[in-house]
């Protein structure tokens, strides 16, 4: 426990250096896996360690970033917008879970993939408030530079990673982590030893949906602009999927090196193969798939596991 | 009488949308494993179906014979070669390894035929057919025949071959099957050739309808999803039954919410029957 | 006071199938209850009725002076109802003490892992795995993982424990050292309602039996009157046993 904690204060203590290059594309680079490493955390709750095929993280996304730019389009201040999307991407995780997570296998992955579908349309749809399929601007923040700009966004999203990934360490070890193993391993067999799956399982989509929603809304704020095509991207649900596979899933790490990892691959792929980078992308995925279904971490871990793993950290 | 006409143009979509889904929902029901190339497989059918048309002036109809061959034997090669290595795996695997799959193909059509959207247009057009007040356009409706046909054929497949056979016996009890000799693994690479083969086709007849665009391929997957929800899976009379009624309800959602909710309202449609039906209309347990 | 598990009038339809019909049954505080019947009978449904599996379809299910006809699992759990399986469901991936941790933590009213933790330890002690407790669930025996089982429902502080066919697959010493460990359960003043093929075993352990056949329950009582009513031996025993038992006895 203290040992993973203070792992993480000395990484995000080192990211949290990264504005003193000054450099622009690194900065936007940092602010991006920041926002990756949040994707990937909140997917780890669910997917990870329920044990749940969520691919809700671009409805959350989405919802969070419309909500934000809707509420400072009707005034309310920035950093209040944010909190406000955390709520209703909060909200609508609690809801979405107790009608969705009766499900199971495929079905709820086809489910929740649907849900981004839906808010899009009906975000599309609502032109008056969101500007539909014109997309919606925002206020550009009063700040002395430009640079100062990519600076803030950067601690922003810092500072909601570093959130999730301190939820993270204290759900690992409490009795809703616990539960959620049990429910991963055998949820039939959970219920019966008395844990309230159907509780525990919102709780970990909420947990998936609350920093995704913030995170799609400091997003806006930060492009200044939005539309539903990008904020309610597939592709958020799959990336997050992937990164977390990448470093392991149901790890405490696992989903910051995942993401890390991830974007440095799709970062290069961009560069050089601009046409063709999503089919590199789907190659990519493939291999993993193929080669490395535990993660990268299971390379090193292999011989303990998940569960050597878990037994020490609680044992 | 506007009623009936969007009843019948309800019906011929329905018919077009069984077959797309017919080859999703076998995969889906033997392999366990939901194939989201199948939007692509799809839109490839289609344009094979265009460039036979605009460059060697066959018909869309017999495009269907050289789409059936080429799209079976792409689909079994991918299931021998690589997907019956993940067979076992978790869910989130195979799905996840079918989506990396999928972004290759659609980056691949998207390079190698642009997003522009095209359209087949038959020279001379096939005209309408009047019955009374209905207004049935021939194109429309010699597709959805032909769709239907396809469907059909694939019941019988099932139904009465020997591999058909073995495939509905893998379906039910896969080690009941292995036991009785049938090879599984083989089977599972033919039954993913037949749904691509499915998927090809219907995506040649659709070229006459539809604009064809590497962009349409995820709005054919989730018809295909709603239709096995709606219908159940693995069962060719689940598929007829799933897209005619999905073809119905978009007829008359356009009708009275207006055409830009037709997804809105069958994904509405799909989440609304998934909660209170959790395997399918007419699913029955334990295909999750 | 009333009997610790009450059921009345309860039956269960599957489709057209009626697996339990009209079951009026009471189990006392401190029994220990076999349950016998043919394959089919609906003995496990009916475990699956009282832990909250299936909902009765007609009928009322009382634990400990409470109606539990609606709880689902979790809720039976926590009052006081535990189960083993007649297929062994450990968590696999977990340590032998995790398993028992979670029974512990979920179900028997432990407030903290560390609390949970350390009552895993003595109940595994009980059952004889401390030796295997950081070794993972699924590298245990068959036998092994029948003591886990019992390891877990005893973490959940049991006051009625139905045991679904414990000691099937069992080899002679492997089944002594089981009904000895039950028996230990039955003495710490557990309830006990076992199902079980073995005649030996369930006159050996149980102070009454309940005969189930075709959903309907048949004959109730006393060891020594089951093993003697006609219609058990029709249905169940079979009349080769009957007449073993007159020479033997």
């Amino acid at each position: 426990m203290k040992r993973d904690a203070l792992l993480g204060v000395a990484l995000f203590a080192l990211i949290a250096a990264l504005p003193l290059s000054g450099d622009s594309y690194w900065m936007r680079l940092g602010t991006t896996m920041l926002m990756y490493g949040v994707l990937a955390i909140s997917w780890n709750f669910i997917g990870g360690m329920a044990g749940y095929p969520s691919f809700a993280s671009a409805a959350f996304f989405g919802l969070g970033a419309y909500t934000g730019a809707v509420a400072q389009k009707l005034g309310v201040p920035m950093a209040l917008a944010w909190g406000l999307a955390g709520i209703f991407a909060l909200a609508f995780a609690a809801a979405l879970g107790l009608a969705l997570l009766r499900l199971r296998g495929h079905y709820f992955a086809i489910a929740s993939l649907v849900v981004a579908e839906v808010l899009r349309e009906l975000v599309n749809a609502a032109t008056d408030l969101t500007g539909g399929g014109m997309g919606l601007n925002l206020p550009i923040p009063r700040l002395a530079s430009v640079q100062a700009q990519a600076v803030f966004f950067f601690y922003a999203m810092l500072a909601l990673a570093a959130l999730a990934f301190a939820t993270t360490l204290v759900v690992v070890r409490s009795r809703l982590g616990f539960g959620l193993r049990c429910i991963q391993q055998n949820e039939s067999a959970a219920d019966m030893l008395g844990v309230n799956t159907t509780r525990y399982k919102v709780a970990a989509f909420m947990l998936s949906g609350v920093f995704v929603g913030v995170a799609g809304a400091i997003y806006a704020s930060w492009l200044h602009y939005i539309e539903p095509p990008d904020v309610f991207d597939v592709l958020y649900s799959v990336k997050a999927i992937v990164m977390v596979l990448l470093g392991g899933a149901g790890s405490v790490f696992g989903p910051l090196v995942g993401a890390a990892l991830f974007l440095s691959l799709e970062e290069l792929v961009w560069r050089n193969y601009l046409q063709v980078h999503t089919g590199v992308l789907g190659l990519l995925i493939v291999l993993l798939v193929m080669f490395l279904p535990r993660g990268l971490m299971s390379l090193r871990l292999r011989k303990d596991s998940l569960v050597g793993k878990s037994a020490k950290a609680s044992g | 009488m506007l009623s009936l006409q969007i009843l019948a143009n309800g019906l011929i979509l329905g018919g077009l949308y069984a077959c797309i889904a017919a080859g999703f929902s076998l995969v889906w029901g033997v392999l366990n494993v939901i194939n989201i190339l199948h939007g692509s497989f799809i839109v490839l059918g289609g344009y094979l179906a265009f460039f036979a048309y605009s460059i060697a002036g066959i018909h869309p109809f017999l495009a269907i014979l050289i789409a059936a061959p080429l799209f079976f034997a792409l689909g079994y090669v991918l299931q021998a070669g690589l997907i019956n290595r993940m067979i076992a795996a978790p869910v989130l695997l195979t799905l996840t390894l079918t989506f990396g799959l999928d972004l290759m193909l659609s980056n691949a059509m998207l390079v190698a035929f642009s997003a522009d959207f095209r359209k087949l247009i038959l020279e001379p057009p096939l005209g309408v057919l009047s019955l009374g007040a209905l207004v049935l356009p021939v194109d429309r409706l010699s597709a959805m025949a032909l769709a239907l046909a396809l469907t059909g054929l694939l019941y019988l497949v099932l139904a009465r071959s020997r591999v058909g056979r073995a495939i509905v016996a893998v379906r039910m009890d896969r080690e009941a099957a292995a036991l009785m000799g049938v090879n599984v693994k083989r089977i599972y690479a033919v039954t993913f050739g037949l749904g691509a083969l499915m998927a090809g086709a219907s995506g040649a007849l659709l070229a006459m309808i539809f604009p064809i665009s590497p962009l349409v391929g995820p709005v054919y997957l989730g018809k295909a999803f709603v239709i096995c929800v709606l219908g159940g899976l693995g069962s060719v009379p689940g598929a007829m039954i799933g897209g005619l009624t999905l073809g119905v309800v978009e007829s008359f959602g356009a009708l009275w919410f207006g055409p830009e909710h037709a997804v809105t309202l069958s994904f509405t449609l799909l989440i609304v029957v998934l909660v209170l039906r959790p395997s399918g209309m007419l699913g029955k347990k334990g295909y999750e | 006071m009333s009997a610790l598990l009450e059921l009345s009038g309860v039956s269960r339809r599957f489709g057209g199938l009626r697996a339990l019909s009209q079951i009026d049954l009471a189990v006392e505080r401190g029994e220990v209850v076999g349950l016998i019947g043919p394959n089919g009978a609906g003995k496990t449904t009916l475990v699956n009725v009282v832990t909250g599996v299936h909902r009765a379809s007609t009928g009322r299910v009382r634990f400990d002076g409470e109606d539990v006809t609606r709880l689902r699992p979790f809720q039976a759990a926590r009052r006081g109802i535990a189960r083993t399986f007649q297929i062994v469901q450990p968590f696999p991936g977990m340590t032998v003490l995790e398993n028992v941790t979670a029974a512990a933590l979920f179900a028997g009213g432990g407030r903290s892992i560390p609390q949970a933790r350390s009552q895993a330890r003595e109940h595994l002690g009980f059952v004889g795995l401390a030796g295997v407790a950081d070794k993972p669930a699924a590298a245990l025996t068959l036998a092994m993982r029948k003591r886990l089982e019992l390891a877990k429902s005893l973490a959940m502080r049991p006051k009625l424990l139905l045991l679904d066919e414990v000691n099937a697959g069992l080899n002679a010493v492997e089944m002594d050292a089981a009904l000895a460990l039950i028996r230990g359960i039955a003495a710490r003043g557990v309830t006990i309602v076992i199902i079980e093929h073995l005649m030996k075993v369930v006159l050996s352990l149980c102070s009454r039996i309940v005969v189930l056949h075709h959903g309907e329950l048949i004959a109730a009582g006393a060891p020594a009157e089951i093993v003697k009513d006609e219609r058990v031996i029709q249905a169940y025993l079979g009349r080769r046993y009957a007449a073993a038992q007159a020479a033997g006895g």
